[in-house]
């Protein structure tokens, strides 16, 4: 038999060089990554007490916590999922469901792509312009409603494309027992979808509560313990951005602490994700 | 169609009359002047090779071609003294000719819920009644001893043949007055699929069936009137062992003796 042996060797070669190209490359990812986590923890660790979680953020040289940017970023990212997410499902159900077919669907789509890719601080900018300039002052609402607008894209693509994987069969058969599409959507698209359209609510989530710069000209930021929707609403994200740039070694430390806290929030969230949308395949 | 065998209209009365019935995906001509007569309490199969129309055909009967756009329907189906084609409400269309898929397509519920689900959209009924609806919906669909004990686990828990006639069962339960099958039986093993077609026979002492197989020893078990249809033309219409026996056309005896398709 002719078996080519120099063709096959050179195969083996390239084969062998292309994989340790994808080796050395996930190689570098993995090692950024866990240079960043290491840092953080390592950094961070050392101001984690439970003055963090009980004391406010405090003038330079003094003692304090991050109580009120934890608690500014719970209640405006809460604010700007609980406001961002029915809309983006409603709009995702259209343009999968309803919509799936005509021309406003595809124009929805291409400028929620626009959306979703636009950097965060021009949602910021334009929340300043609809929203501070003509109440007058910064807000916590103004900075919930930056989140809102970066949330509804977000959304509406999961929520569109988790939707579109529910086999069409199944529409098919509930619509072949007489059943009203909004019913068929109701009980059974969103059903055979959940786990999917909630992992995309989590992520939304874990993009928003990270985000500083829809923050910085919406709700600013505020020193003191708030719940004043229509005030000042410190957040810690801003924190971090003030206190890691200010020359006061303490700040510094709160800040590294407070990159650690929002770190393992957005890393949990996001293994709940996956954990969620795999149990879903799993099925 | 050329040809109509004579010995049928023996007494029977036509439950659906479908009359010069033209079916369009955009501008291709899918079904060519299709006319044909359901009669009631009969089972009626549809064979011809893939591509042939047999499916679409069904699929206009209840019009679920309505879901998709760009898909149209000239003609007349007549079910009741109304024209199908003509109806505006057809949510109800379908709650009176049900139909069952090429794959198994449970609900994400259990298999109670699978039931009763359909049950609740038309009629507001007690617990106990319910309960009573789905038992017998079971019973009929030969599934009831397999599942009793679980009713309330998954519908997607049970096996390929199993959720086939759990979706038997969901149709059956709502009471229609006709039953599509389309292809019932093409995603399941043997012992399932004589299951299913032991209990096509027992629902044609209820219902009026339409059952579209590309298994023709399927048609010739199963029906008592089979179609032969070939490029979206009715090539031959009649009785079951007449048109396996003693076709009239020759592409429907080249078809059946395997000589195509």
């Amino acid at each position: 038999m002719a078996l080519d042996l120099a063709r096959y060797r050179r195969r083996r070669i390239r084969s062998m060089i292309t994989i340790s190209l994808c080796w050395a490359a996930s190689a570098i990812g993995l090692t950024i990554l866990a240079v960043i986590l290491a840092t953080l923890v390592y950094k961070g660790f050392a101001g984690l007490g439970p003055a963090v979680f009980t004391e406010m953020t405090p003038p330079p040289g003094n003692d304090g916590g991050l109580l009120n940017a934890i608690a500014g970023s719970l209640v405006m990212t809460f604010i700007g999922v609980a406001v961002g997410t029915p809309i983006g499902v409603l709009a995702g159900t259209y343009m999968a469901e309803y919509g799936r077919y005509n021309k406003v669907s595809s124009v929805i789509r291409f400028i929620n792509d626009i959306l979703l890719s636009a950097p965060s601080i021009v949602t910021g900018l334009f929340i300043y312009e609809v929203l501070v300039r003509p109440m007058g002052h910064f807000s916590a609402i103004a900075g919930a409603a930056a989140l809102a607008v970066l949330v509804i894209p977000t959304v509406v693509r999961t929520t569109e494309n988790m939707l579109l994987l529910v086999p069409n069969q199944l529409r098919e058969a509930s619509s072949a027992l007489g059943m009203p599409q909004s019913l068929v959507i109701r009980k059974v698209a969103y059903k055979a979808a959940r786990a999917g359209m909630i992992t995309g609510v989590l992520l939304a989530v874990a993009r928003v509560s990270g985000e500083t710069a829809p923050l910085l000209f919406t709700a600013l930021n505020n020193q003191f313990w708030s719940t004043n929707l229509n005030a000042p609403m410190a957040s810690l994200p801003v924190v971090i951005f003030q206190y890691a740039l200010s020359p006061y070694e303490d700040w510094q430390r709160l800040a590294w602490t407070g990159a650690l806290l929002i770190t393992a929030a957005v890393l949990t969230l996001s293994i709940a994700a996956r954990w969620l949308g795999s149990s879903r395949t799993s099925q | 169609m050329n040809v109509m065998s004579k010995d049928v209209d023996s007494g029977l009365t036509e439950k659906v009359s479908v009359r010069d019935l033209k079916f369009y995906y955009g501008s291709t001509l899918a079904l060519k002047s299709i006319t044909i007569p359901l009669y009631e309490r009969q089972v009626t199969a549809f064979i011809g090779p893939s591509g042939c129309g047999k499916s679409t055909l069904l699929r206009v009967l209840n019009r679920m071609y309505d879901l998709y756009p760009n898909q149209r329907a000239e003609g007349e189906i007549m079910f009741d003294g109304e024209n199908v084609l003509d109806m505006k409400d057809l949510n109800l269309l379908r709650s009176r000719i049900g139909m069952v898929f090429q794959k198994p397509t449970p609900f994400p519920m259990t298999i109670y819920e699978n039931i009763a689900f359909g049950l609740r959209l038309y009629e507001r009924l007690p617990k106990s009644e319910v309960d009573a609806r789905v038992e017998s919906a079971l019973e009929k669909a030969a599934l009831w001893k397999e599942v009793k004990d679980k009713l309330h686990s998954s519908g997607l828990s049970l096996s390929g043949g199993q959720q086939q006639r759990l979706c038997i069962a969901r149709t059956v339960a709502i009471r229609p007055e006709v039953i599509l099958f389309d292809e019932p039986c093409s995603a399941l093993d043997p012992i399932s699929t004589a299951k299913v077609e032991e209990l096509i026979d027992e629902l044609k002492h209820e219902f009026t069936i339409a059952i579209v197989t590309h298994n023709m020893q399927q048609a010739a078990r199963v029906s008592q009137r089979t179609a032969f249809m070939y490029l979206g033309e009715l090539v031959e219409f009649g009785d079951t062992k007449k048109l396996f026996t003693n076709p009239t056309d020759s592409r429907t005896q080249d078809y059946i003796t395997g000589r195509f398709g």
